[in-house]
């Protein structure tokens, strides 16, 4: 294991830090007529508070419009936030220039949701994965080759491959390239934007298993975000629920998945089909009505309650803290109360549609 | 046993490109009785939407083709009708409904032009006022909220959700025997998902119409189908009625993808993966399309294509020379769960 | 890679496992797990874009046709030298006749100076040739640049170069061409040609800046970003090659544009001038005897062929260059 991914483990066993965000904005203005002017925003990102400890995977999920993509960008700074601070290892980097970024930038990377957009197709494999070590200078003769030939070995590719064409490949294959090019350059952080979400069932599985091997070897730490609530239970130590631009409801995995003390996190777990036809008819669904209001306009208070069926006069008026209220994790809901709705024959928790 | 409302046989579909003949189906062969919602799961390339495009003569011929087959529809072949015949049975006694209702609505007519379009093209006597009326109807049965409103709005103005169920009205407007519905929850985020499905339901329970739902997502078979057919590779591999298929699978293709499915309830370390990857179309491994990526495979894998033959019970078939072997393997999401 | 010696996380048990092989507690036949992805998934023959744009190509009959003339008269036109010794202007002081009808020893006649139409042509093709290209490298090469930089920042940049392409665009082409060539052409071939660029150039700025806008949100730009690619390498190692498509096709036709415009320029005596062979200028000669039809005649069809050809070569390559694919669901 490398000297790296040893520290890592160590700082991973004392707790410590790798990622603070603190009230992290971003908007989006609206633009219209003829000389463009700013006609509103869309608040994609508005106002998140997290840390995300050394070796830990965080999940974090919602549905369109939650802002969660746009997060992931802005942790590291591929947009520029509107307000709010990001510390990395320690170090403000809210206000660094792209140059100052650069030397940041081998510390963390990202892999995206699309096997076939993410990669140039005109560009070969070697490329592909030898460029961020171009960009930084660490890619020099024999040892730069040999570095890009590890790295496609690493996640399961062969060095054969490496003068291949994108379109040469199987998605699966193609999302694996892009995870060797992010590993080029030993990052310590990886965003990992709904990395599976656009492969076939069965090589999911393959994709994910190898995200795990490669954090275990590797002293990875993960921001997974996704969509799809089995995976993220599986991959994540500890899940953010994202609503509308906020975090409503973030704890370990357990506390989300088992305990979950917000509506909408409620109503997201009951809405997941779950693969037993058997328990058809027995759950109790939370069906929500409406649809997610326009993060153009989001509403007064708790975003969530134009659809939140304990919506209260005190909701509209006040916007709920994300802090804990007795369930041993941070929810921001006044009327925050646990209820399992992966539990069969649960007690009744909403009025369903 | 009732007469089945489908009855497809030996369908065979073929697409020209430039790197050879893409064999999409290759010989399938399945009943759909009426009332019943069948399910038909498989991954991109295993030929689960092509085969029923093809029945309502929605490949495009060329590069496609429909080299042979049969599908028995209310005493006639679909595949034999002539385009004017096969243009009254679409939208009349068999409707889809496809995966992205973004694109499946005209953006320039209004919601209630286009499902009133529908009956007009098929009842052209009808009133317009009577049209309206139905089409109102159709629209608070989806539960799209204030549907005499929404009649006149146009397509920008639905959101997501409420698009598909526009879809979902108008592909009941003329009460069919048959309804398709592709993938049609697939674009929809998971709340607005669960929304569509109670809608489905609702429909399938007013109309009694047999339904073929496409989808790769088990979840869902599990929650809304009667019977389920696995798609590999433009063959059937296993079919069965649900309770069964999720309890105890008989085929390694099952087996693998319940498998590697993460669970919603539970912890695991790792998952387990199908090795290998989706064969490509043109170039199919000869004997079983699955072999390559079999834990059960051996050398008759590689010579014969098994066939698809009933395993215990008469319902449940399965294609695999070794299907015995897994007589008594439990399925992962066969356990009850905790009350 | 694995160290058992150190634990993974808090949480985790203390010894790392490796992912478990495939099966219900049956044995792999073969090794599963990671490596069974690589000979399955690469079935396909290793085919670049390239072969397959070539492929589409040669398919396309019309093309064919048009790019075998094009290397025949542009060719004529390389080997002037060869072919047409002599010169645009050559006299044949040995072996005079005027206005001679076409015949085996004048294919395309003679003008009223004695002159072998053929020859005359064939010096004429070779400007044409000349002017052709010239305009349409010239002007893609600035219209590339111009569409990049708009495309690429957005912005007030973007807006600056539009407005700019918008005013270059929204001149009356025609009375712009002809009252610059008049004044400023001084019936040199380059003038003429500058002149021609300084139009053209827009059409291809638009293409790009268009490939440009639509591909800069693309994840492999953005991939490029992370890694921390300045806007240089963004610009020009990742979207630029995927430009080429629009820029040869569009580059392409202009040739043949250019040319039929220089034409009709120096047709009306606004373009080229003699003693600078052009095809444009012999038809104009040619005007003075209409009933010595070879000499308008012969310069026309030229002309329309190379025209021709060129359009002919321009379809095929945005056929094989930017195909209409078709969307098979699975």
């Amino acid at each position: 294991m490398s000297a790296e991914a040893a520290a890592i483990h160590q700082r991973a066993d004392l707790g410590e830090e790798i990622l603070r965000v603190e009230s992290l904005v971003k908007h989006f203005p609206i633009r219209a007529g003829i000389f463009k002017h700013t006609v509103g925003h869309i608040h994609a990102v508005d106002g998140v508070d997290l840390t995300v400890k050394a070796g830990e995977t965080l999940g974090l999920v919602g549905e369109s419009g939650c802002g969660k993509t746009t997060l992931s960008r802005t942790l590291i700074k591929l947009t520029e936030p509107t307000e709010g601070k990001i510390v990395f290892n320690g170090r403000d980097i809210t206000g660094l220039s792209r140059r100052q970024m650069r030397e940041v930038r081998s510390e963390m990377q990202i892999v995206f949701q699309d096997p076939y957009a993410s990669l140039n197709p005109r560009m070969t494999v070697r490329d592909i994965v030898s460029e961020p070590l171009r960009i930084h200078g660490r890619h020099s003769g024999a040892q730069g080759r040999s570095r890009v030939d590890e790295l496609l070995r690493v996640v399961g590719l062969s060095p054969e491959h490496a003068n291949r064409f994108p379109h040469e490949f199987s998605g699966g294959q193609r999302q694996r390239i892009g995870v060797a090019r992010a590993l080029a350059l030993n990052p310590q952080l990886i965003i990992l934007d709904e990395p599976v979400s656009a492969l076939d069932v069965s090589i999911r599985a393959q994709v994910v298993n190898l995200l795990e091997s490669l954090q275990r070897d590797f002293g990875l730490t993960y921001i997974f975000v996704a969509h799809d609530l089995s995976v993220v239970r599986h991959v994540s130590d500890r899940v953010a629920v994202m609503y509308l631009g906020k975090v409503v409801e973030i704890g370990t995995k357990h506390d989300i998945y088992d305990r979950p003390s917000h509506p909408y996190t409620q109503a997201l777990l009951s809405a997941v089909p779950i693969e037993e036809p058997g328990q058809r008819g027995k759950r109790e669904r939370i069906v929500l009505e409406g649809d997610v209001p326009s993060p153009a306009n989001p509403p007064s208070g708790c975003r969530f309650r134009t659809r939140c069926w304990k919506a209260q006069a005190i909701c509209a008026e006040q916007e709920p803290e994300l802090v804990d209220r007795g369930t041993g994790h941070p929810t921001a809901c006044h009327f925050a109360e646990v209820v399992k709705p992966l539990d069969i024959g649960a007690p009744k928790p909403a009025p369903t549609a | 046993m009732p007469d089945p409302v489908l009855s497809i046989r030996d369908l065979v579909v073929e697409f020209k490109t430039e790197d050879g003949i893409v064999h999409a189906v290759d010989g399938v062969s399945y009943d759909l009785f009426p009332g019943e919602t069948l399910g038909i799961v498989g991954e991109s390339g295993s030929g689960k939407s092509v085969s029923t495009l093809a029945l309502l003569g929605l490949i495009p011929q060329p590069p496609g083709r429909i080299v042979s087959g049969t599908a028995e529809f209310k005493g006639r072949d679909l595949l034999k009708l002539k385009k004017k015949e096969l243009r009254r049975v679409r939208g009349n006694e068999v409707a889809m409904v496809f995966q992205d209702p973004m694109t499946s609505l005209n953006p320039v007519l209004t919601v209630g032009n286009q499902l009133g379009e529908s009956i007009k093209t098929h009842y052209p006597d009808e009133k317009g006022d009577v049209i309206k009326q139905r089409v109102i109807d159709l629209l608070k049965l989806v539960g799209v909220p204030n549907a005499e409103t929404r009649y006149a709005q146009y397509p920008h103005e639905f959101s997501g959700g409420m698009r598909q169920r526009a879809m979902i009205a108008m592909s009941i407007t003329n009460s069919p025997a048959l309804l398709i519905a592709d993938e049609p929850t697939t674009a929809l985020d998971v709340t607005i998902q669960a929304q569509v499905l109670e809608v489905l339901k609702r429909v399938q329970a007013e109309t009694h119409a047999a339904t073929i739902l496409i989808t790769h997502d088990l979840g869902i078979v599990a929650e809304m189908c009667d019977r389920v057919l696995v798609m590999y590779a433009g063959h059937i591999v296993e079919s069965g009625d649900v309770e069964t298929i999720f309890r105890s699978p008989r085929h390694p293709y099952t087996i693998g993808l319940m498998d590697s499915l993460p669970k919603l309830t539970e912890d695991e370390e790792w998952l387990r993966p199908i090795t290998g990857s989706p064969p490509s179309l043109i170039d199919l491994p000869p004997g079983c399309p699955f072999h390559p990526r079999c834990f059960l495979a051996r050398e008759k894998c590689r010579e014969s294509n098994p066939p698809l033959e009933p395993v215990g019970g008469s319902a449940h078939l399965s294609a695999c020379h070794f299907s015995d072997e897994l007589i008594g393997h439990k399925s992962k999401f066969s356990q009850e769960a905790v009350a | 890679m694995t160290d058992s010696s150190i634990s993974p996380r808090g949480s985790s048990p203390a010894q790392p496992t490796s992912p478990p092989a495939p099966g219900p507690d049956l044995p792999p036949p073969h090794a599963g797990g990671v490596e069974g992805t690589l000979e399955a998934g690469l079935q396909l023959k290793v085919r670049s874009q390239w072969s397959y744009a070539r492929m589409r190509f040669f398919r396309h009959r019309l093309a064919l046709i048009g790019l075998f003339g094009l290397i025949v008269i542009f060719g004529a036109g390389i080997f002037a030298n060869y072919i047409a010794p002599g010169g645009f202007s050559a006299i044949n002081l040995g072996n005079f006749q005027y206005l001679a009808h076409p015949s085996a020893k004048h294919i395309f006649g003679t003008d009223e100076l004695g002159r072998d139409e053929f020859n005359r042509v064939i010096w004429g093709i070779r400007t044409s040739m000349e002017v052709g290209v010239f305009v349409a490298v010239v002007s893609s090469f600035i219209g590339m640049f111009v569409g990049a930089v708009a495309g690429f920042y957005g912005g007030w940049i973007d807006n600056l170069l539009m407005r700019i392409t918008d005013l270059v665009l929204t001149l009356p082409a025609l009375a712009i061409l002809l009252t610059a060539s008049a004044l400023l052409g001084q019936g040199s071939q380059w003038r003429i040609s500058a002149i021609l660029v300084a139009f053209f150039w827009t059409g291809i700025a638009r293409v790009v800046r268009g490939v440009y806008l639509s591909l800069r949100e693309k994840e492999y730009v953005e991939a490029a970003k992370a890694s921390g690619g300045g806007d240089m390498r963004l610009m020009f190692r990742h979207i630029l090659p995927n430009t080429l498509g629009p820029i040869i096709v569009n580059g392409t036709l202009a040739v043949g544009t250019a040319i039929l415009v220089e034409a009709a320029l120096s047709f009306l005596s606004l373009g080229i001038k003699p003693p600078t062979p052009s095809l444009g200028g012999l038809i104009n000669d040619g005007q003075a005897n209409p009933q010595d039809w070879w000499l308008t005649v012969f310069p026309g069809i030229t002309i329309v062929l190379i025209v021709l050809c060129v359009n002919f070569v321009g379809d095929g390559l945005r056929d094989a260059l930017d195909p209409q694919q078709r969307r098979m669901r699975a």
